[in-house]
Order: C-alpha cells, then structure tokens, then sequence
C-alpha cells in the first residue's frame, strides 16, 4: 500500500514537472540557436526588448516609490478600513486584462474620466509610451503591494516602538527600522511585479497599442509575428522566457543572500497579524 | 525628579485604574499575574498608549495629560524602556543598536555593561545575559529621566538569573533614577524594589516594601502572591484566646490572629520546619503527609508536605535523609499562621 503510494506520488510529480516544462523545452527545440540568434537580430525584437524593459523600470520605479508608502500606511494604520484598503488594492489582480484596458481608456483615454482633462493642455496618453507605463503599472502593482503590506506587517511592532522611545521620530524609525527589515519581502514584492509588468499583454494591447517601436513591448510583438512569422514569434518567446528566468533566478539569490533578515516568502498572504 | 502616573483605561475585559507616585532614585516593581494590566503603566509612560483619561508628570512636566488634550509622542519623552524579550533590532549590530539611542555614551555603557567586546556581533549570536545588558545599555544611551524594565529576567535562565539580579540591583541603586519594574516574580521584586505594588485585573491591591507585604498581606491573593503558602479553611476562637481554623481537608491548626468565618491561612515556607516526627516544641500546628515533591533551589530545598511547601536548609534536607514519599511531619508555630480575608479569584 505505502508502495503504491510512493509510486503514484512519484507519477504525479513526474506529470506535473513534465506538463510544466514541456512547453518550455518546446519553444528551444524548435528554432536552432543560430535562427534564434539571427531572428533577434532583425529590428522588430530588439525595439520590443528595449521598450519593454524601458516602461517597465519605468512602471516599477513608480510602483515602489508609491506603493512602499501606501503599504506601509495600510500595514501600520489600518485598523477597520485595512481590509477594505487591501481589497481595493487587490482588485486589479482579479480584473480580467480586457476589463482592465477598457478601465484605463475609460479614464485617461481622450473622452476618458480624467483623460478628457489631459487632452485639453494638448497631449493625449492613450496609444504612447506613457500609456504602456500605465497599464504596467496597473496591473503590477499589486503585486507589489500585497507583498509589502506583508512584509511591513510581519516587522515586530515592539521593534518599532523600541526605536520611538529610543527618540526616533516616525520618519528614522520607518527609514532604520521598518524598511531594513521588511527589504526582503519588498524586493521579492518587486520581483514578481516586475515578472507580472514583463508579461502584460491584454490591457497594454486595448489601452497603449500594438505600434512597433513605440507602444510594441515583446509579448505584443510575439501576438503581432504570431501569424507572419511563426519562428520570429518563437524566437522572441525564448527571449521573454530568458528574461523571466532570470528575474525569478535573481529573485532567489537574493533571499538566499539576506536568508538571516526576517522577511515573508514570495506568495505570503497579506493577513493581520493577530496581537 | 519624581514621577507621577495615574491613568483610567479599559483593556480587554476590565478597566485598569492606576495611581502611582516613584521618587527619585527609587525602584517600584509591579508584581502579579500576567494580564493583570502591568505593562499597560509602562506602556503609558512611554508614550507607546494614550490611556482614556490620564496624566503622566515628571517633575512638574506634564508628558500626558488628557485633561488639557496633552500628550507627546514617544521620542519626546525622556524615558528609556527595557522590553520584555528586550526587541533588540536584529539588523543591527550591538554597537548599532546601543547608537540607536544617542551617541555620546555608547563607548562607556558598552565598557560598562561587560559588551564591548561584542560591538560587531548581531543580538541573535548573543546570550540572554548578553542580551540583557544590551537592552540595559541601549535603553540608557538616550540619557533618560525614567527607566522602565519590562519584565526584564523572564527571558533568562533560572542559572544566569541570580547573577544578573545581583548586577541589576547594583545598577539600579547607582543610576538614582525613578523606575518602574514589571515583574510576575515575587523575588526579582523583593530583591531589586524598594516598593512593590501587588496588581490585579488592573487595579492595586496593597502597596509596601517587601518585607511589609509579607509581614503583612491585606488579603490572601497578595499573601499566596508574596510567596505564602494559602490553606482554605473556617474559623473560630477558641477559650484559650486563639483561633482554631478547620480547614478545607479537615485537618485542624492554630493561628493568634483573631478571625471568624471563612478564612485563608497563610503560612510562608521559611516558617515551616520539617521532621520525621511531631516534636515536643512550642509550634502547634503538624501536618503528618508524604513528600510529594523536593526542589533545590540553591542552597535550599523546598519540600511539599500536603497542602504545604515548607523550606529547610540544603544541609538539613540531606541530614534527614529526605526522599520522595516518604511520610513526614510539617510543623509551623500559631504565631506563623496569619488570617486573611479571601478574595474570590
């Protein structure tokens, strides 16, 4: 009986990684390296590397900038709206991509909600770089957010209070205390908004185009080389899965790096510390 | 600089209402059970809750005062806090961490508390004696008008504790600092306060050096708090001028306090004298039962007899040859055996 255990777990493991994998693997049989390397060299797939490596420093300069606080304030000063501040935060993780262009062209479009306003002092976002930015930063961010408000949360209030009355007023104890110890949650909260930004491909599409060598980040440009060169289209899709790969690989290092800081795992869930 | 904290706030499911007052260079421990709203005091002090109502004075400056919509922030106050499991900022090396607080004395409360040999060393390599004089001498850096001990031995071993009482108590009487201490123990209050302030579900029930507290406890939670041990029981005088008290089990004892009615009884271990048959002395309580535990504590042994826990000397214990099971007599005199009101708790 345990026998039959161990093989059937081992079977579903080995279907499981297999499953995983196979696509992957695919993607490289395919194309010989040297037609990879020469398909890359054609402009369509540096222009895309380039732009979305661009927007989405871009888009995570501004989520981390912005979104460090807000987590900070939602994991500290919550109290009854905290749920009601991380839902809303969540949200735009359970949009469906389409939704979420619709929403963005909705309000920073020309006739948006707000857009209409942009489109006055004589520029329009929708269609540009900026709006690649955008969406970006749209549906990475909580990514990020999630991650933090985890990470701000699992810092030890009597930490905290030990360096207020220690004489650090709230701004030093946020800088020398709170920040060091949530980095690692932070930076794994980056990494997968990043890896997420990388991969957007339903609301950039709707809300900032697919124009090449302004809007057309790699996965747009696989959809666009998807129907006239299907090897050009493989060839950008192993450089995306390079990338990822090498997100996701840095990402471990650097945990195993701090592994001594106290910080939450990749997927930690944003739950109320019970005190 | 004295201190003066009174402070009206309710917590989980009673209200604590404090009044206290700690004169320069005196140390005043609150004792009693965890949950009893002690570390509220401390956390009041330091900014860290702002009570219901409320005032904090030190020395004629109001740090709160709820009254007059008053109360400063944390890092305005002059207090330094010694945190229970000491929150030492793991990140940080112990010299950082006693930085933390001010620059100017960190080389010398380093000298001074035994770690600077440790400056670079982070505090999870670091021993809980080590920890300790850390916390002691972060809390310190800042140069602080009021120290606050939370708890500060629980998070040793029953081994390191002696000597670290011993440092504390030198530490505390030298620095001539009004401070509160936070204790569940008894003895680190006995040992290091110069009052104690017996609190439970946040209000105090006496307050008194130690030895008044054990000469005289107002009712038995603060008598079997102090250490004593409490039998149940009921009371009448007898013709003789006593006082018989039948006890819960049965059993019959003597006390010279007058009393009627439901009684506790307390008698405190160093009281209690152990023999292997009820002497022809002057006590006149006996208590003949088996020894159910022996504790070394030090160089004494405490013995539970029954209801009792009696203290004999290490040298006698072995003298008499004291074994688990062995049936024995524990005596203790009338005049050791004092009446308190009980306290339903």
């Amino acid at each position: 009986m345990s026998r039959l255990f161990s093989v059937g777990v081992a079977v579903a493991a080995g279907i499981t990684l297999l499953f995983l994998l196979l696509p992957i693997v695919a993607i490289f049989a395919r194309v010989p390296p040297g037609d990879l390397l020469s398909a890359l060299g054609r402009g369509q797939a540096t222009d895309a590397l380039v732009i979305s490596i661009e927007t989405n420093l871009i888009a995570l300069a501004a989520i981390v900038l912005l979104g460090t606080p807000t987590a900070w304030l939602i994991a500290t000063g919550g109290g009854r709206l905290r749920d009601l501040a991380v839902t809303l935060v969540e949200l735009p993780l359970v949009l469906p991509p389409a939704v979420a262009g619709i929403g963005l062209l909705a309000a920073f479009g020309r006739v948006g909600l707000v857009g209409g306003h942009i489109h006055v002092i004589g520029t329009s976002l929708a269609f540009t770089k900026a709006a690649v930015v955008v969406a970006v930063a749209f549906v990475a961010s909580p990514f990020y957010i999630r991650s933090a408000i985890a990470a701000f949360e699992s810092v030890d209030p009597a930490l905290t209070q030990a360096a207020r009355t220690l004489g650090a007023g709230p701004a030093r104890t946020f800088v020398r205390v709170a920040l060091p110890l949530a980095a690692g949650g932070l930076g794994a909260g980056a990494a997968l908004a990043f890896a997420r930004g990388i991969g957007e491909f339903g609301a950039t599409l709707m809300f900032a185009g697919s124009l090449r060598g302004v809007t057309q980040t790699l996965p747009l440009a696989i959809y666009e080389a998807f129907d006239l060169d299907f090897d050009l289209a493989l060839a950008i899709s192993a450089l995306l899965v390079a990338v990822s790969a090498v997100i996701l690989l840095a990402t471990k290092l650097a945990f195993r790096w701090r592994s001594t800081s106290p910080s939450t795992t990749l997927f930690a869930p944003s739950a109320p510390r019970s005190t | 600089m004295a201190l003066d904290v009174s402070f009206d706030h309710p917590l989980r499911s009673f209200r604590a209402a404090l009044d206290l007052t700690v004169e320069p260079g005196e140390t005043f421990a609150l004792v009693g059970p965890s949950g009893a709203g002690k570390t509220t005091v401390l956390r009041i002090v330091a900014g860290l809750l702002r009570p219901q109502t409320g005032r904090v004075v030190l020395d004629g400056t109001a740090w709160l005062d709820t009254i007059a919509g008053l109360c400063l922030d944390p890092d305005r106050r002059s207090v330094g806090l010694v945190f229970q499991e000491y929150a030492l900022f793991p990140h940080l090396s112990v010299e950082a961490n006693v930085r933390f607080g001010g620059r100017g004395r960190a080389s010398e409360l380093m000298e001074r508390f035994r770690i600077a040999h440790l400056a670079g060393a982070k505090p999870a390599e670091l021993s809980g004696g080590e920890r300790q004089r850390v916390a002691l001498a972060r809390a310190l850096s800042r140069d602080p008008a009021v120290l606050l001990l939370d708890e500060p031995m629980s998070a040793l071993d029953a081994h390191t504790r002696a000597g670290v009482r011993a440092e504390l108590q030198e530490l505390l009487r030298g620095l001539g600092l009004p401070t509160i201490l936070v204790t569940h123990d008894f003895e680190d209050a006995a040992a290091l306060a110069d009052r104690v302030g017996v609190v439970s579900e946040g209000r105090m029930l006496q307050v008194g050096t130690p030895d008044e507290l054990v000469a005289a406890p107002s009712d038995s939670f603060v008598a079997s708090f102090t250490g004593g041990n409490l039998l149940h029981g009921f009371a009448r005088p007898t013709r003789e001028g006593l006082t018989e008290v039948v006890l819960d089990g049965g059993a019959v004892v003597f006390s010279t306090d007058s009393a009627e009615g439901r009684v506790g009884v307390v008698v405190y271990p160093w009281e209690v004298s152990i023999a292997h048959a009820a002497a022809a002395d002057s006590a006149l309580n006996h208590v003949s039962a088996p020894i159910s535990s022996l504790t070394t504590i030090g160089n004494r042994v405490r013995v539970r007899v029954g209801p009792l826990v009696g203290e004999v000397t290490s040298t006698s214990a072995e003298r008499l040859g004291l074994e688990r099971g062995q049936i024995v007599v524990a005596s203790f005199k009338a005049t050791g055996a004092r009446l308190v009101p009980l306290r339903d708790t």
